[in-house]
């Protein structure tokens, strides 16, 4: 029974990737493909479930695929099969069935209705490898397309600014919690020597007496995973992007924000609850941050005078309610929640425009003049600061601009005096330098060699953050990525001095990418002359497959589930001991900040308002 | 002087005039941007209108250039959509030849035609509104809007705000800016980052002057900087300006100025200034690095606008052309004389009741139709039994003196529960989640495979109850309420009908049942829903007038007052009030237990000839809608038509006043003969009765801004959606209940959605009128308001000469002879065929979309 479990990703992906070759102009052939796949696929999945209810409903594991195998490493696809799966499957199924009905008729003649159909199915791929995931690794794959997905549907309207300029807001903040979800991997990996699974996780004691071994490693982990959590469900501090997200059309903002990507923390945390489940410490921490972000949120949903961002706030402080019931072990209400909040805020997304004659109709039959407070208390004072607050929605967006995002590209800045000529050959030569050590590391003082990786992995860091807030030639910056990975892969070189074919494994994706991506830049440069980083150019009125190619050079190099450099970059961290705390900060740094710079490059050159004014376009504010 | 109130701040306006020093005039400057402004009020008030009304006083084409250079717009279709246009026959080759001939002479047209078909030409336009303001991105790496927009929207938004949020504007009975000083002062946390933005706030003193002085330094550039601003989010400020001016477009009124927001921006912008500038910043005048050209400067004429009129001239003739030999073509045919005429129907000038009239004499041959503004000249105020606003049932230039008062509604209005607000609340909403969530999802599946009504969803009929009665006569001048009197007298009862009759030429051979139909339109999910309304009704559906016209008609003292005037009802004729859902295509009759016996029987005939009609209407609509199949059966096609008025998913339910084209001032006669594919105005009209055009004066009054307005806004609309248009509706967030937004921090969107501009070709009106040219042109004249429509040839004009059969075209102030070029106008012989072998488009791309749209037919 638990090999059928793969049909479960291979029909959607299959789909997906047959709806990529579809032609763009045959509605009605795109959208029933579309709906044929996901309901025969869902379809499917309640025979399974029913057979497998039927038949005492055993936990199901299935170890598919091995992608890399070395002597102290193993990376492979692992599919699982239990209640939780059942649940956020089951919903996932039909919300996804039911809007992609929905869209049909909705999305009826749109200029990216293919588009559309085609992300739709790329996020029922990695919502259902997520959710059916059977170790951390699958879980990883699902969950970074799920935010590419995100991405894409929030940038649906790509000639416009606002959508654009969300939508990087998003990933940006998605990145964070990638890297702390690495992170956790990293850490689990070295705490119990091995790819583990949730069917161990959830069935053995091992791990129990590990962590109670490792009490702050398994604290961080806890923590890692919070933070992760948090960020894709918009719990605080992170909460801001939710309401932002709702760019896309209404369908899209659906079934994603409303419902099923937003969710994706709780059931991340479901599945870590056995690491963490006697650490009180963790469990408090979700509660505060639970509690808090309920709390919060429905205060902000208060004050929303527009009818999404209201609905976004209702569903954060929901889910912080689910985080809550999570970390008390109610799993079971906690699914039930889900479930409920899923349904009812894909809904009332869905006909949200109808609220304007709803509630108008209502206003004419029983409107009230509001009583205003005249009287002139402390407590009005009170009441008057917290609703200031609210509107500034308690200055998250703010907060979270000036002190995650402004050091860095404080820091980039100050590197800005790094360019020209000598600088390239500089880093070449430190580069070379670097690869003579590797060669020659009988000859060369320890000392010199244990300070190597420490600065190597910095230079990678600088290289990405001036790729971060350069604003000059768009292949500039791309070129600075570059040479960041390749300082990367220097940096695990001369840490470690693992085999070649673990680097060459890593590297061959990324230089796949690079040199793609540099064709694409160098073309456009040549047609377009000025495709410098200060402003958005929409590129992709007049070049939409070289800003398709571009993308996937982008996903490539980030390290998204399409190049070797994916199991590479896991592979990468592997290397790093548990006890390198600088050189991880850099390293995971340098990976956040990759994932940002590739896609603002994107972003900037091909997305946002067109610069060629000969046909209409939209203002900057709309 | 501090001042507190805003009446003290007038005078300082004054004041500031005064003040013969300054070159900046404050109120100068308001009004001229109020001038400029988009003027949609909140949405539920959706009233067509001229989106470039301020250009109005020049040319049409001057005026869309002009436009174009200042904001950027976009005023014609592409260069090479034109030429798509051309390349599949949509221009024709010979009214191409023939426009750039009159326009350039016949030794011209050679070169010309070049020009247009082949010459490069580089297109972009680089709009004068922004260039000043931009400095602050260009010189010190700011992008103000990004700092100031989205807090500023939130603010506007609350503070406006008619029943979304939860938690009101803590001070919402002041103005905006003494509200917001309020807020400010009795609070702990503030709006602003910096000190000086809140101290220049709370001490009154805040002077949109002085504070330009601040942001801007230098006052010639005062006026240029407040339209970059303002322009820079127009949406926002539009509504802010339309709602100044007419408060009560918000039923929970607001008192707020444009001059208020343009403060509150100013502070906000000194704010972010102060915050992200280092100490002793510069005012934008002292770096300005180019002398900005002029925004009211003269815009140089250049060859490609010449291109662009001539394009756009022959795209209108090849299609008007075509509609002028049809009409004299029709006007050749023998007309059937009937006898005895089985009804009578009054239908409002709507094109999208040009089609459901020819079916309604398709379905029964001795009928007889009738065109008039669908407020049918009986002008009021509407208070629905419950009520606790009034509505306005007529145009919008018109303020009513009367009001029509429901009793004895007999249908309550339903809820929703999942549209509750409880929803959203912290412990309620928990419950809610856990019990109801699941409800949603039923439906969510309901909904999608059994539309139905449902409360959530604006029904056209439930303007007024079913069975519900009105007050329509009054009998004491006294009763009265907020000023408006309750009902009409019989007088004023008689003068409406008789007006109404003269004007559409109904004097005599009155049939037994006179029908007089109103329409509105059911739809779901849809903010946009007024304007689907009658236009005429302000945007609401008619079936108030239709059924207080039908007690005014059949009241026995407004017609012996009548008979006094010559116009004799016989007693056995009765009037019957209806209203037409123009997206479900369902007629409901209202009073009908007051029919005769005879007419009783009579009636029950007639209401199956209607049914055919809205049949055969359903399934002429069904062409435009992808998700039907038109070749199905007729009722089949009727209940997929009617299934779409209550569909969630359906952005479409109807395509509005898409395609509108034409106004035809005549008798049935001069249009009974021929297919127009519901492109066009028809308002009755006999000139026999008239013959010195007083009834037409008040016919072409709202002539141009009613169908003036719709078509303008649809052509503008249509050749730039992003700027005059509010986009694809898909992502639109509803903001406050009377706008919508793109989404969370956006501006709101005024104009017209892509999904109800689609089919619509973007050409001028054309207004034909029956009657002699000296005639209509002392008609026109007859207002120098009425006049400039046609003189600034917004408005093409065409007068057919009832005795020769001669057309005469207006320009430059008189009529000319137009001859149509000889074309062949095909006949039709089945309306089935046509329908089903119709193109559907296949993107909504002009070339592909205009496939849609046919020429003129001669119906056999």
């Amino acid at each position: 029974m638990s090999t059928l479990l793969q049909i479960f990703i291979l029909i959607p992906l299959a789909g997906f990737l047959v709806s990529l070759f579809l032609p763009r102009k045959k509605e009605r052939v795109i959208s029933a493909f579309a709906i044929s796949i996901i309901g025969f696929n869902l379809l499917v999945f309640i025979i399974f479930t029913v057979y497998w209810l039927m038949h005492d409903h055993p936990m199901l594991n299935e170890k598919k695929i091995c992608l890399f195998k070395s002597s102290d490493f193993e990376f492979f696809i692992d599919f699982y099969f239990d209640k939780i799966t059942l649940v956020f499957a089951g919903v996932g199924g039909v919300l996804a069935f039911l809007v992609s009905i929905f869209s049909k008729y909705y999305m009826h003649r749109e200029e990216g209705f293919k588009r559309f159909f085609n992300t739709i199915l790329l996020f029922y791929t990695g919502y259902n490898l997520a959710v059916f995931s059977g170790n951390f690794e699958t879980l990883f794959m699902g969950w970074e397309i799920i935010g590419i997905a995100s991405f894409l549907l929030i940038t649906f309207y790509r000639d416009r600014y606002l959508p654009v300029k969300n939508g990087l807001k998003t990933v940006f903040v998605y990145r964070i919690g990638d890297v702390c979800f690495i992170l956790a991997m990293w850490m689990c990996h070295h705490l119990f020597h091995e790819n583990i699974s949730f069917i161990k996780l959830y069935s053995s004691q091992l791990f129990s007496s590990e962590l109670t071994g490792n009490y702050f490693t398994g604290i961080c982990i806890g923590i890692l995973f919070l933070i992760a959590a948090a960020v894709k469900s918009a719990q605080l501090p992170f909460s801001s992007w939710l309401p932002r997200a709702m760019e896309g059309p209404t369908t899209s903002s659906a079934i994603f924000y409303g419902s099923l990507s937003v969710h994706l923390g709780v059931f991340l945390l479901l599945r870590t609850f056995p690491l963490w489940e006697n650490m009180l410490l963790i469990k408090i921490l979700i509660i505060i941050v639970g509690l808090k972000t309920s709390l919060i949120a429905a205060s902000i949903s208060r004050v929303q005078s527009t009818v999404k961002t209201q609905i976004a706030y209702s569903s954060i402080g929901q889910i912080g309610i689910i985080f809550i019931e999570l970390a008390c072990g109610f799993h079971t209400l906690a699914l039930i929640h889900f479930a409920g909040n899923a349904f009812l805020r894909t809904y009332q997304l869905l006909v949200s425009p109808s609220v304007l004659n709803y509630l108008i109709h209502h206003q004419i039959y029983y409107f009230e003049p509001h009583k205003y407070d005249e009287s002139d208390s402390f407590l009005k004072k009170i009441k008057y600061s917290f609703y200031i607050l609210c509107v500034k929605e308690w200055n998250l967006d703010f907060y979270l601009f000036r002190f995650l995002w402004e050091p860095f590209k404080w820091i980039g800045k100050k590197f800005s005096f790094l360019k020209g000529k000598l600088f390239i050959a500089s880093f070449i030569g430190i580069y070379l330098l670097g690869l003579m050590c590797y060669f020659m590391q009988e000859n060369i003082p320890p000392i010199i060699i244990e300070f190597l990786p420490g600065l190597f992995s910095c230079l990678a860091l600088i290289l990405v953050l001036k790729a971060f807030t350069e604003r000059g030639e768009a292949i500039d910056a791309w070129r600075l990525i570059v040479s960041a990975q390749f300082f990367v892969a220097l940096t695990i070189v001369v840490n470690e001095l693992p085999d070649l074919i673990k680097i060459l494994f890593f590297m061959s994706g990324i230089i796949l990418s690079a040199i793609t991506g540099a064709i694409i830049l160098t073309k456009i440069k040549s047609k377009e002359n000025n495709i410098d980083l200060n402003c958005f150019h929409g590129n992709t009125y007049e070049h939409p497959k070289f800003g398709f190619v571009f993308l996937l050079a982008c996903l490539g190099l980030i390290g998204f589930p399409i190049t070797p450099a994916f199991v590479g970059i896991d592979l990468l961290f592997s290397q790093i001991h548990l006890n390198q705390v600088l050189i991880l900060t850099f390293i995971s740094l340098t990976f956040v900040f990759t994932g940002i710079s590739a896609l603002r490059i994107y972003a900037r050159v091909f997305m946002g308002q067109h610069k060629k004014t000969y046909h209409p376009m939209a203002y900057k504010s709309s | 002087m501090k001042t507190e109130t805003s009446v003290s701040s007038k005078n300082e306006i004054l004041h500031e005039m005064k003040d013969p020093t300054s070159s900046f005039n404050e109120h100068d400057v308001i009004h001229n941007l109020k001038h400029y402004l988009p003027t949609q009020a909140a949405l539920r008030d959706f009233i067509h209108h001229n989106s470039l009304h301020a250009f109005q006083n020049l040319k049409f084409y001057d005026a869309i250039f002009k436009a174009s250079k200042m904001f950027g717009y976009q005023v014609t279709l592409q260069l090479n959509e034109f030429r798509t246009l051309y390349k599949n026959g949509r221009i024709r080759k010979d009214v191409l030849e023939k426009v750039i001939c009159d326009k350039k002479g016949l030794e011209q047209v050679e070169k010309w035609k070049v020009n247009l078909i082949s010459k490069d030409y580089d297109c972009t336009n680089a709009p004068r509104v922004g260039v000043l303001r931009s400095n602050w991105k260009t010189q010190c790496k700011l992008d103000l809007d990004s700092l100031v927009q989205p807090l500023l929207f939130r603010i506007l938004s609350n503070y406006l705000d008619q029943g979304i949020s939860l938690w009101k504007f803590p001070v919402g009975n002041k103005s905006f800016l003494d509200s917001i000083k309020e807020l400010e002062k009795n609070s702990y946390i503030s709006f602003f980052k910096t000190k000086r933005a809140k101290q220049l706030l709370l001490s009154g003193d805040c002077q949109i002057k002085s504070l330009l002085k601040i942001v801007v330094g230098d006052e010639k550039y005062f006026e240029q900087y407040l339209f970059d601003q303002q322009f820079a989010h127009q949406g926002w400020s539009g509504i802010t300006s339309a709602i100044e001016d007419m408060p009560q477009t918000l039923m929970d009124t607001k008192n707020i100025t444009l001059r208020d927001l343009i403060i509150f921006e100013l502070i906000l912008e000194i704010d972010a200034l102060d915050f992200n500038l280092p100490k002793n910043w510069q005012p934008l005048s002292n770096f300005v690095s180019t002398e900005p050209i002029d925004l009211f400067d003269k815009v140089p004429t250049n060859e490609i606008n010449e291109v662009f009129t001539l394009w756009q001239n022959a795209f209108e003739w090849s299609y008007y052309d075509g509609v002028i030999t049809g009409i004299a073509l029709g006007k050749k045919q023998p007309q059937k004389n009937i006898p005895k005429k089985s009804f009578q129907a009054l239908f409002c000038i709507d094109e999208r009741e040009c089609s459901i009239r020819r079916h309604t004499e398709t379905s029964d041959a001795n009928c007889e139709t009738f065109g008039t503004p669908g407020f049918f000249t009986v002008e009021f105020y509407f208070m629905p039994d419950g009520g606790k606003f009034y509505d306005k049932l007529c145009p919008a230039p018109v303020t009513p003196k009367y009001l029509i008062k429901e009793f004895n509604a007999k249908e309550k209005r339903g809820h929703e529960t999942l549209y509750s607000h409880l929803s959203h609340t912290f412990f309620i909403g928990y419950f809610v989640t856990l019990t109801l969530g699941f409800w949603a999802a039923v439906r969510l599946f309901l909904n999608l495979f059994k539309p139905a009504m449902s409360p959530a969803i604006s029904n056209a009929f439930t303007h007024m109850d079913n069975d519900s009665q009105l007050l329509i006569e009054n009998k004491n001048l006294k009763d009265r309420e907020n000023g408006l009197q309750i009902g009409f007298t019989i007088e004023e009862m008689a003068a409406r009908v008789e007006s109404l009759l003269r004007s559409i030429g109904l004097l005599k051979d009155f049939a037994p049942i006179v029908y007089v139909i109103g329409h509105g339109s059911s739809s779901a999910n849809n903010p946009h829903h007024g304007a689907h309304d009658c236009g005429a009704c302000s945007g609401r559906p008619g079936s108030v007038n239709a059924k207080v016209f039908a007690f005014m008609a059949n009241h026995n003292k407004v017609r012996q007052v009548l008979s006094a005037k010559g116009i004799v009802i016989p007693n056995e004729t009765q009037f019957i009030g209806g209203l037409h859902d123009t997206a479900a295509d369902q007629i409901k009759f209202y009073d009908t237990k007051i029919l005769s016996e005879k007419n009783k029987e009579q009636h029950t005939k007639n209401a199956v000839a209607f049914e055919n009609a809205l049949d055969l209407n359903a399934k002429e609509r069904s062409r435009r809608f992808a998700s039907i199949n038109t070749k199905l059966s007729l009722k089949k096609v009727r209940e997929e038509i009617r299934k779409r008025s209550v569909s969630l998913f359906e952005p479409r339910p109807e395509l509005g006043h898409g395609t509108n084209s034409l106004c035809i001032i005549a008798g049935r006669n001069l249009t009974k003969g021929l297919f127009l594919d519901r492109r066009a105005f028809l308002n009755s009209y006999n000139y026999e009765t008239d013959p010195d055009g007083k009834i037409l004066t008040g016919i072409m009054k709202p002539v141009g801004p009613v169908c003036g307005g719709i078509n303008l806004e649809y052509y503008f609309s249509r050749v730039d959606n992003h700027k005059f248009g509010a986009g694809t509706k898909l992502p639109h967030n509803v903001v406050g209940l009377f706008g919508v937004a793109n989404s969370s921090d956006g501006d709101l969107r005024p104009g017209l959605p892509v999904q109800m501009i689609e089919p619509h070709d973007p050409v001028r009106l054309l207004v034909v009128i029956e009657h002699f040219p000296e005639i209509v042109l002392k008609v026109i004249q007859f207002m120098p308001e009425m006049y400039e429509w046609y003189i600034n040839e917004w408005i093409h004009l065409m007068v057919v000469n009832p005795e020769t059969n001669k057309f005469y075209y207006f320009k430059e102030g008189q009529f000319a002879e137009y001859a149509p070029l000889p074309v062949q106008i095909d006949s039709l012989i089945d309306f089935n065929v046509l329908m089903d072998s119709a193109l559907e488009m296949e993107t909504n791309h002009i070339e592909d979309a205009t496939h849609e749209n046919l020429p003129v037919f001669i119906l056999k």
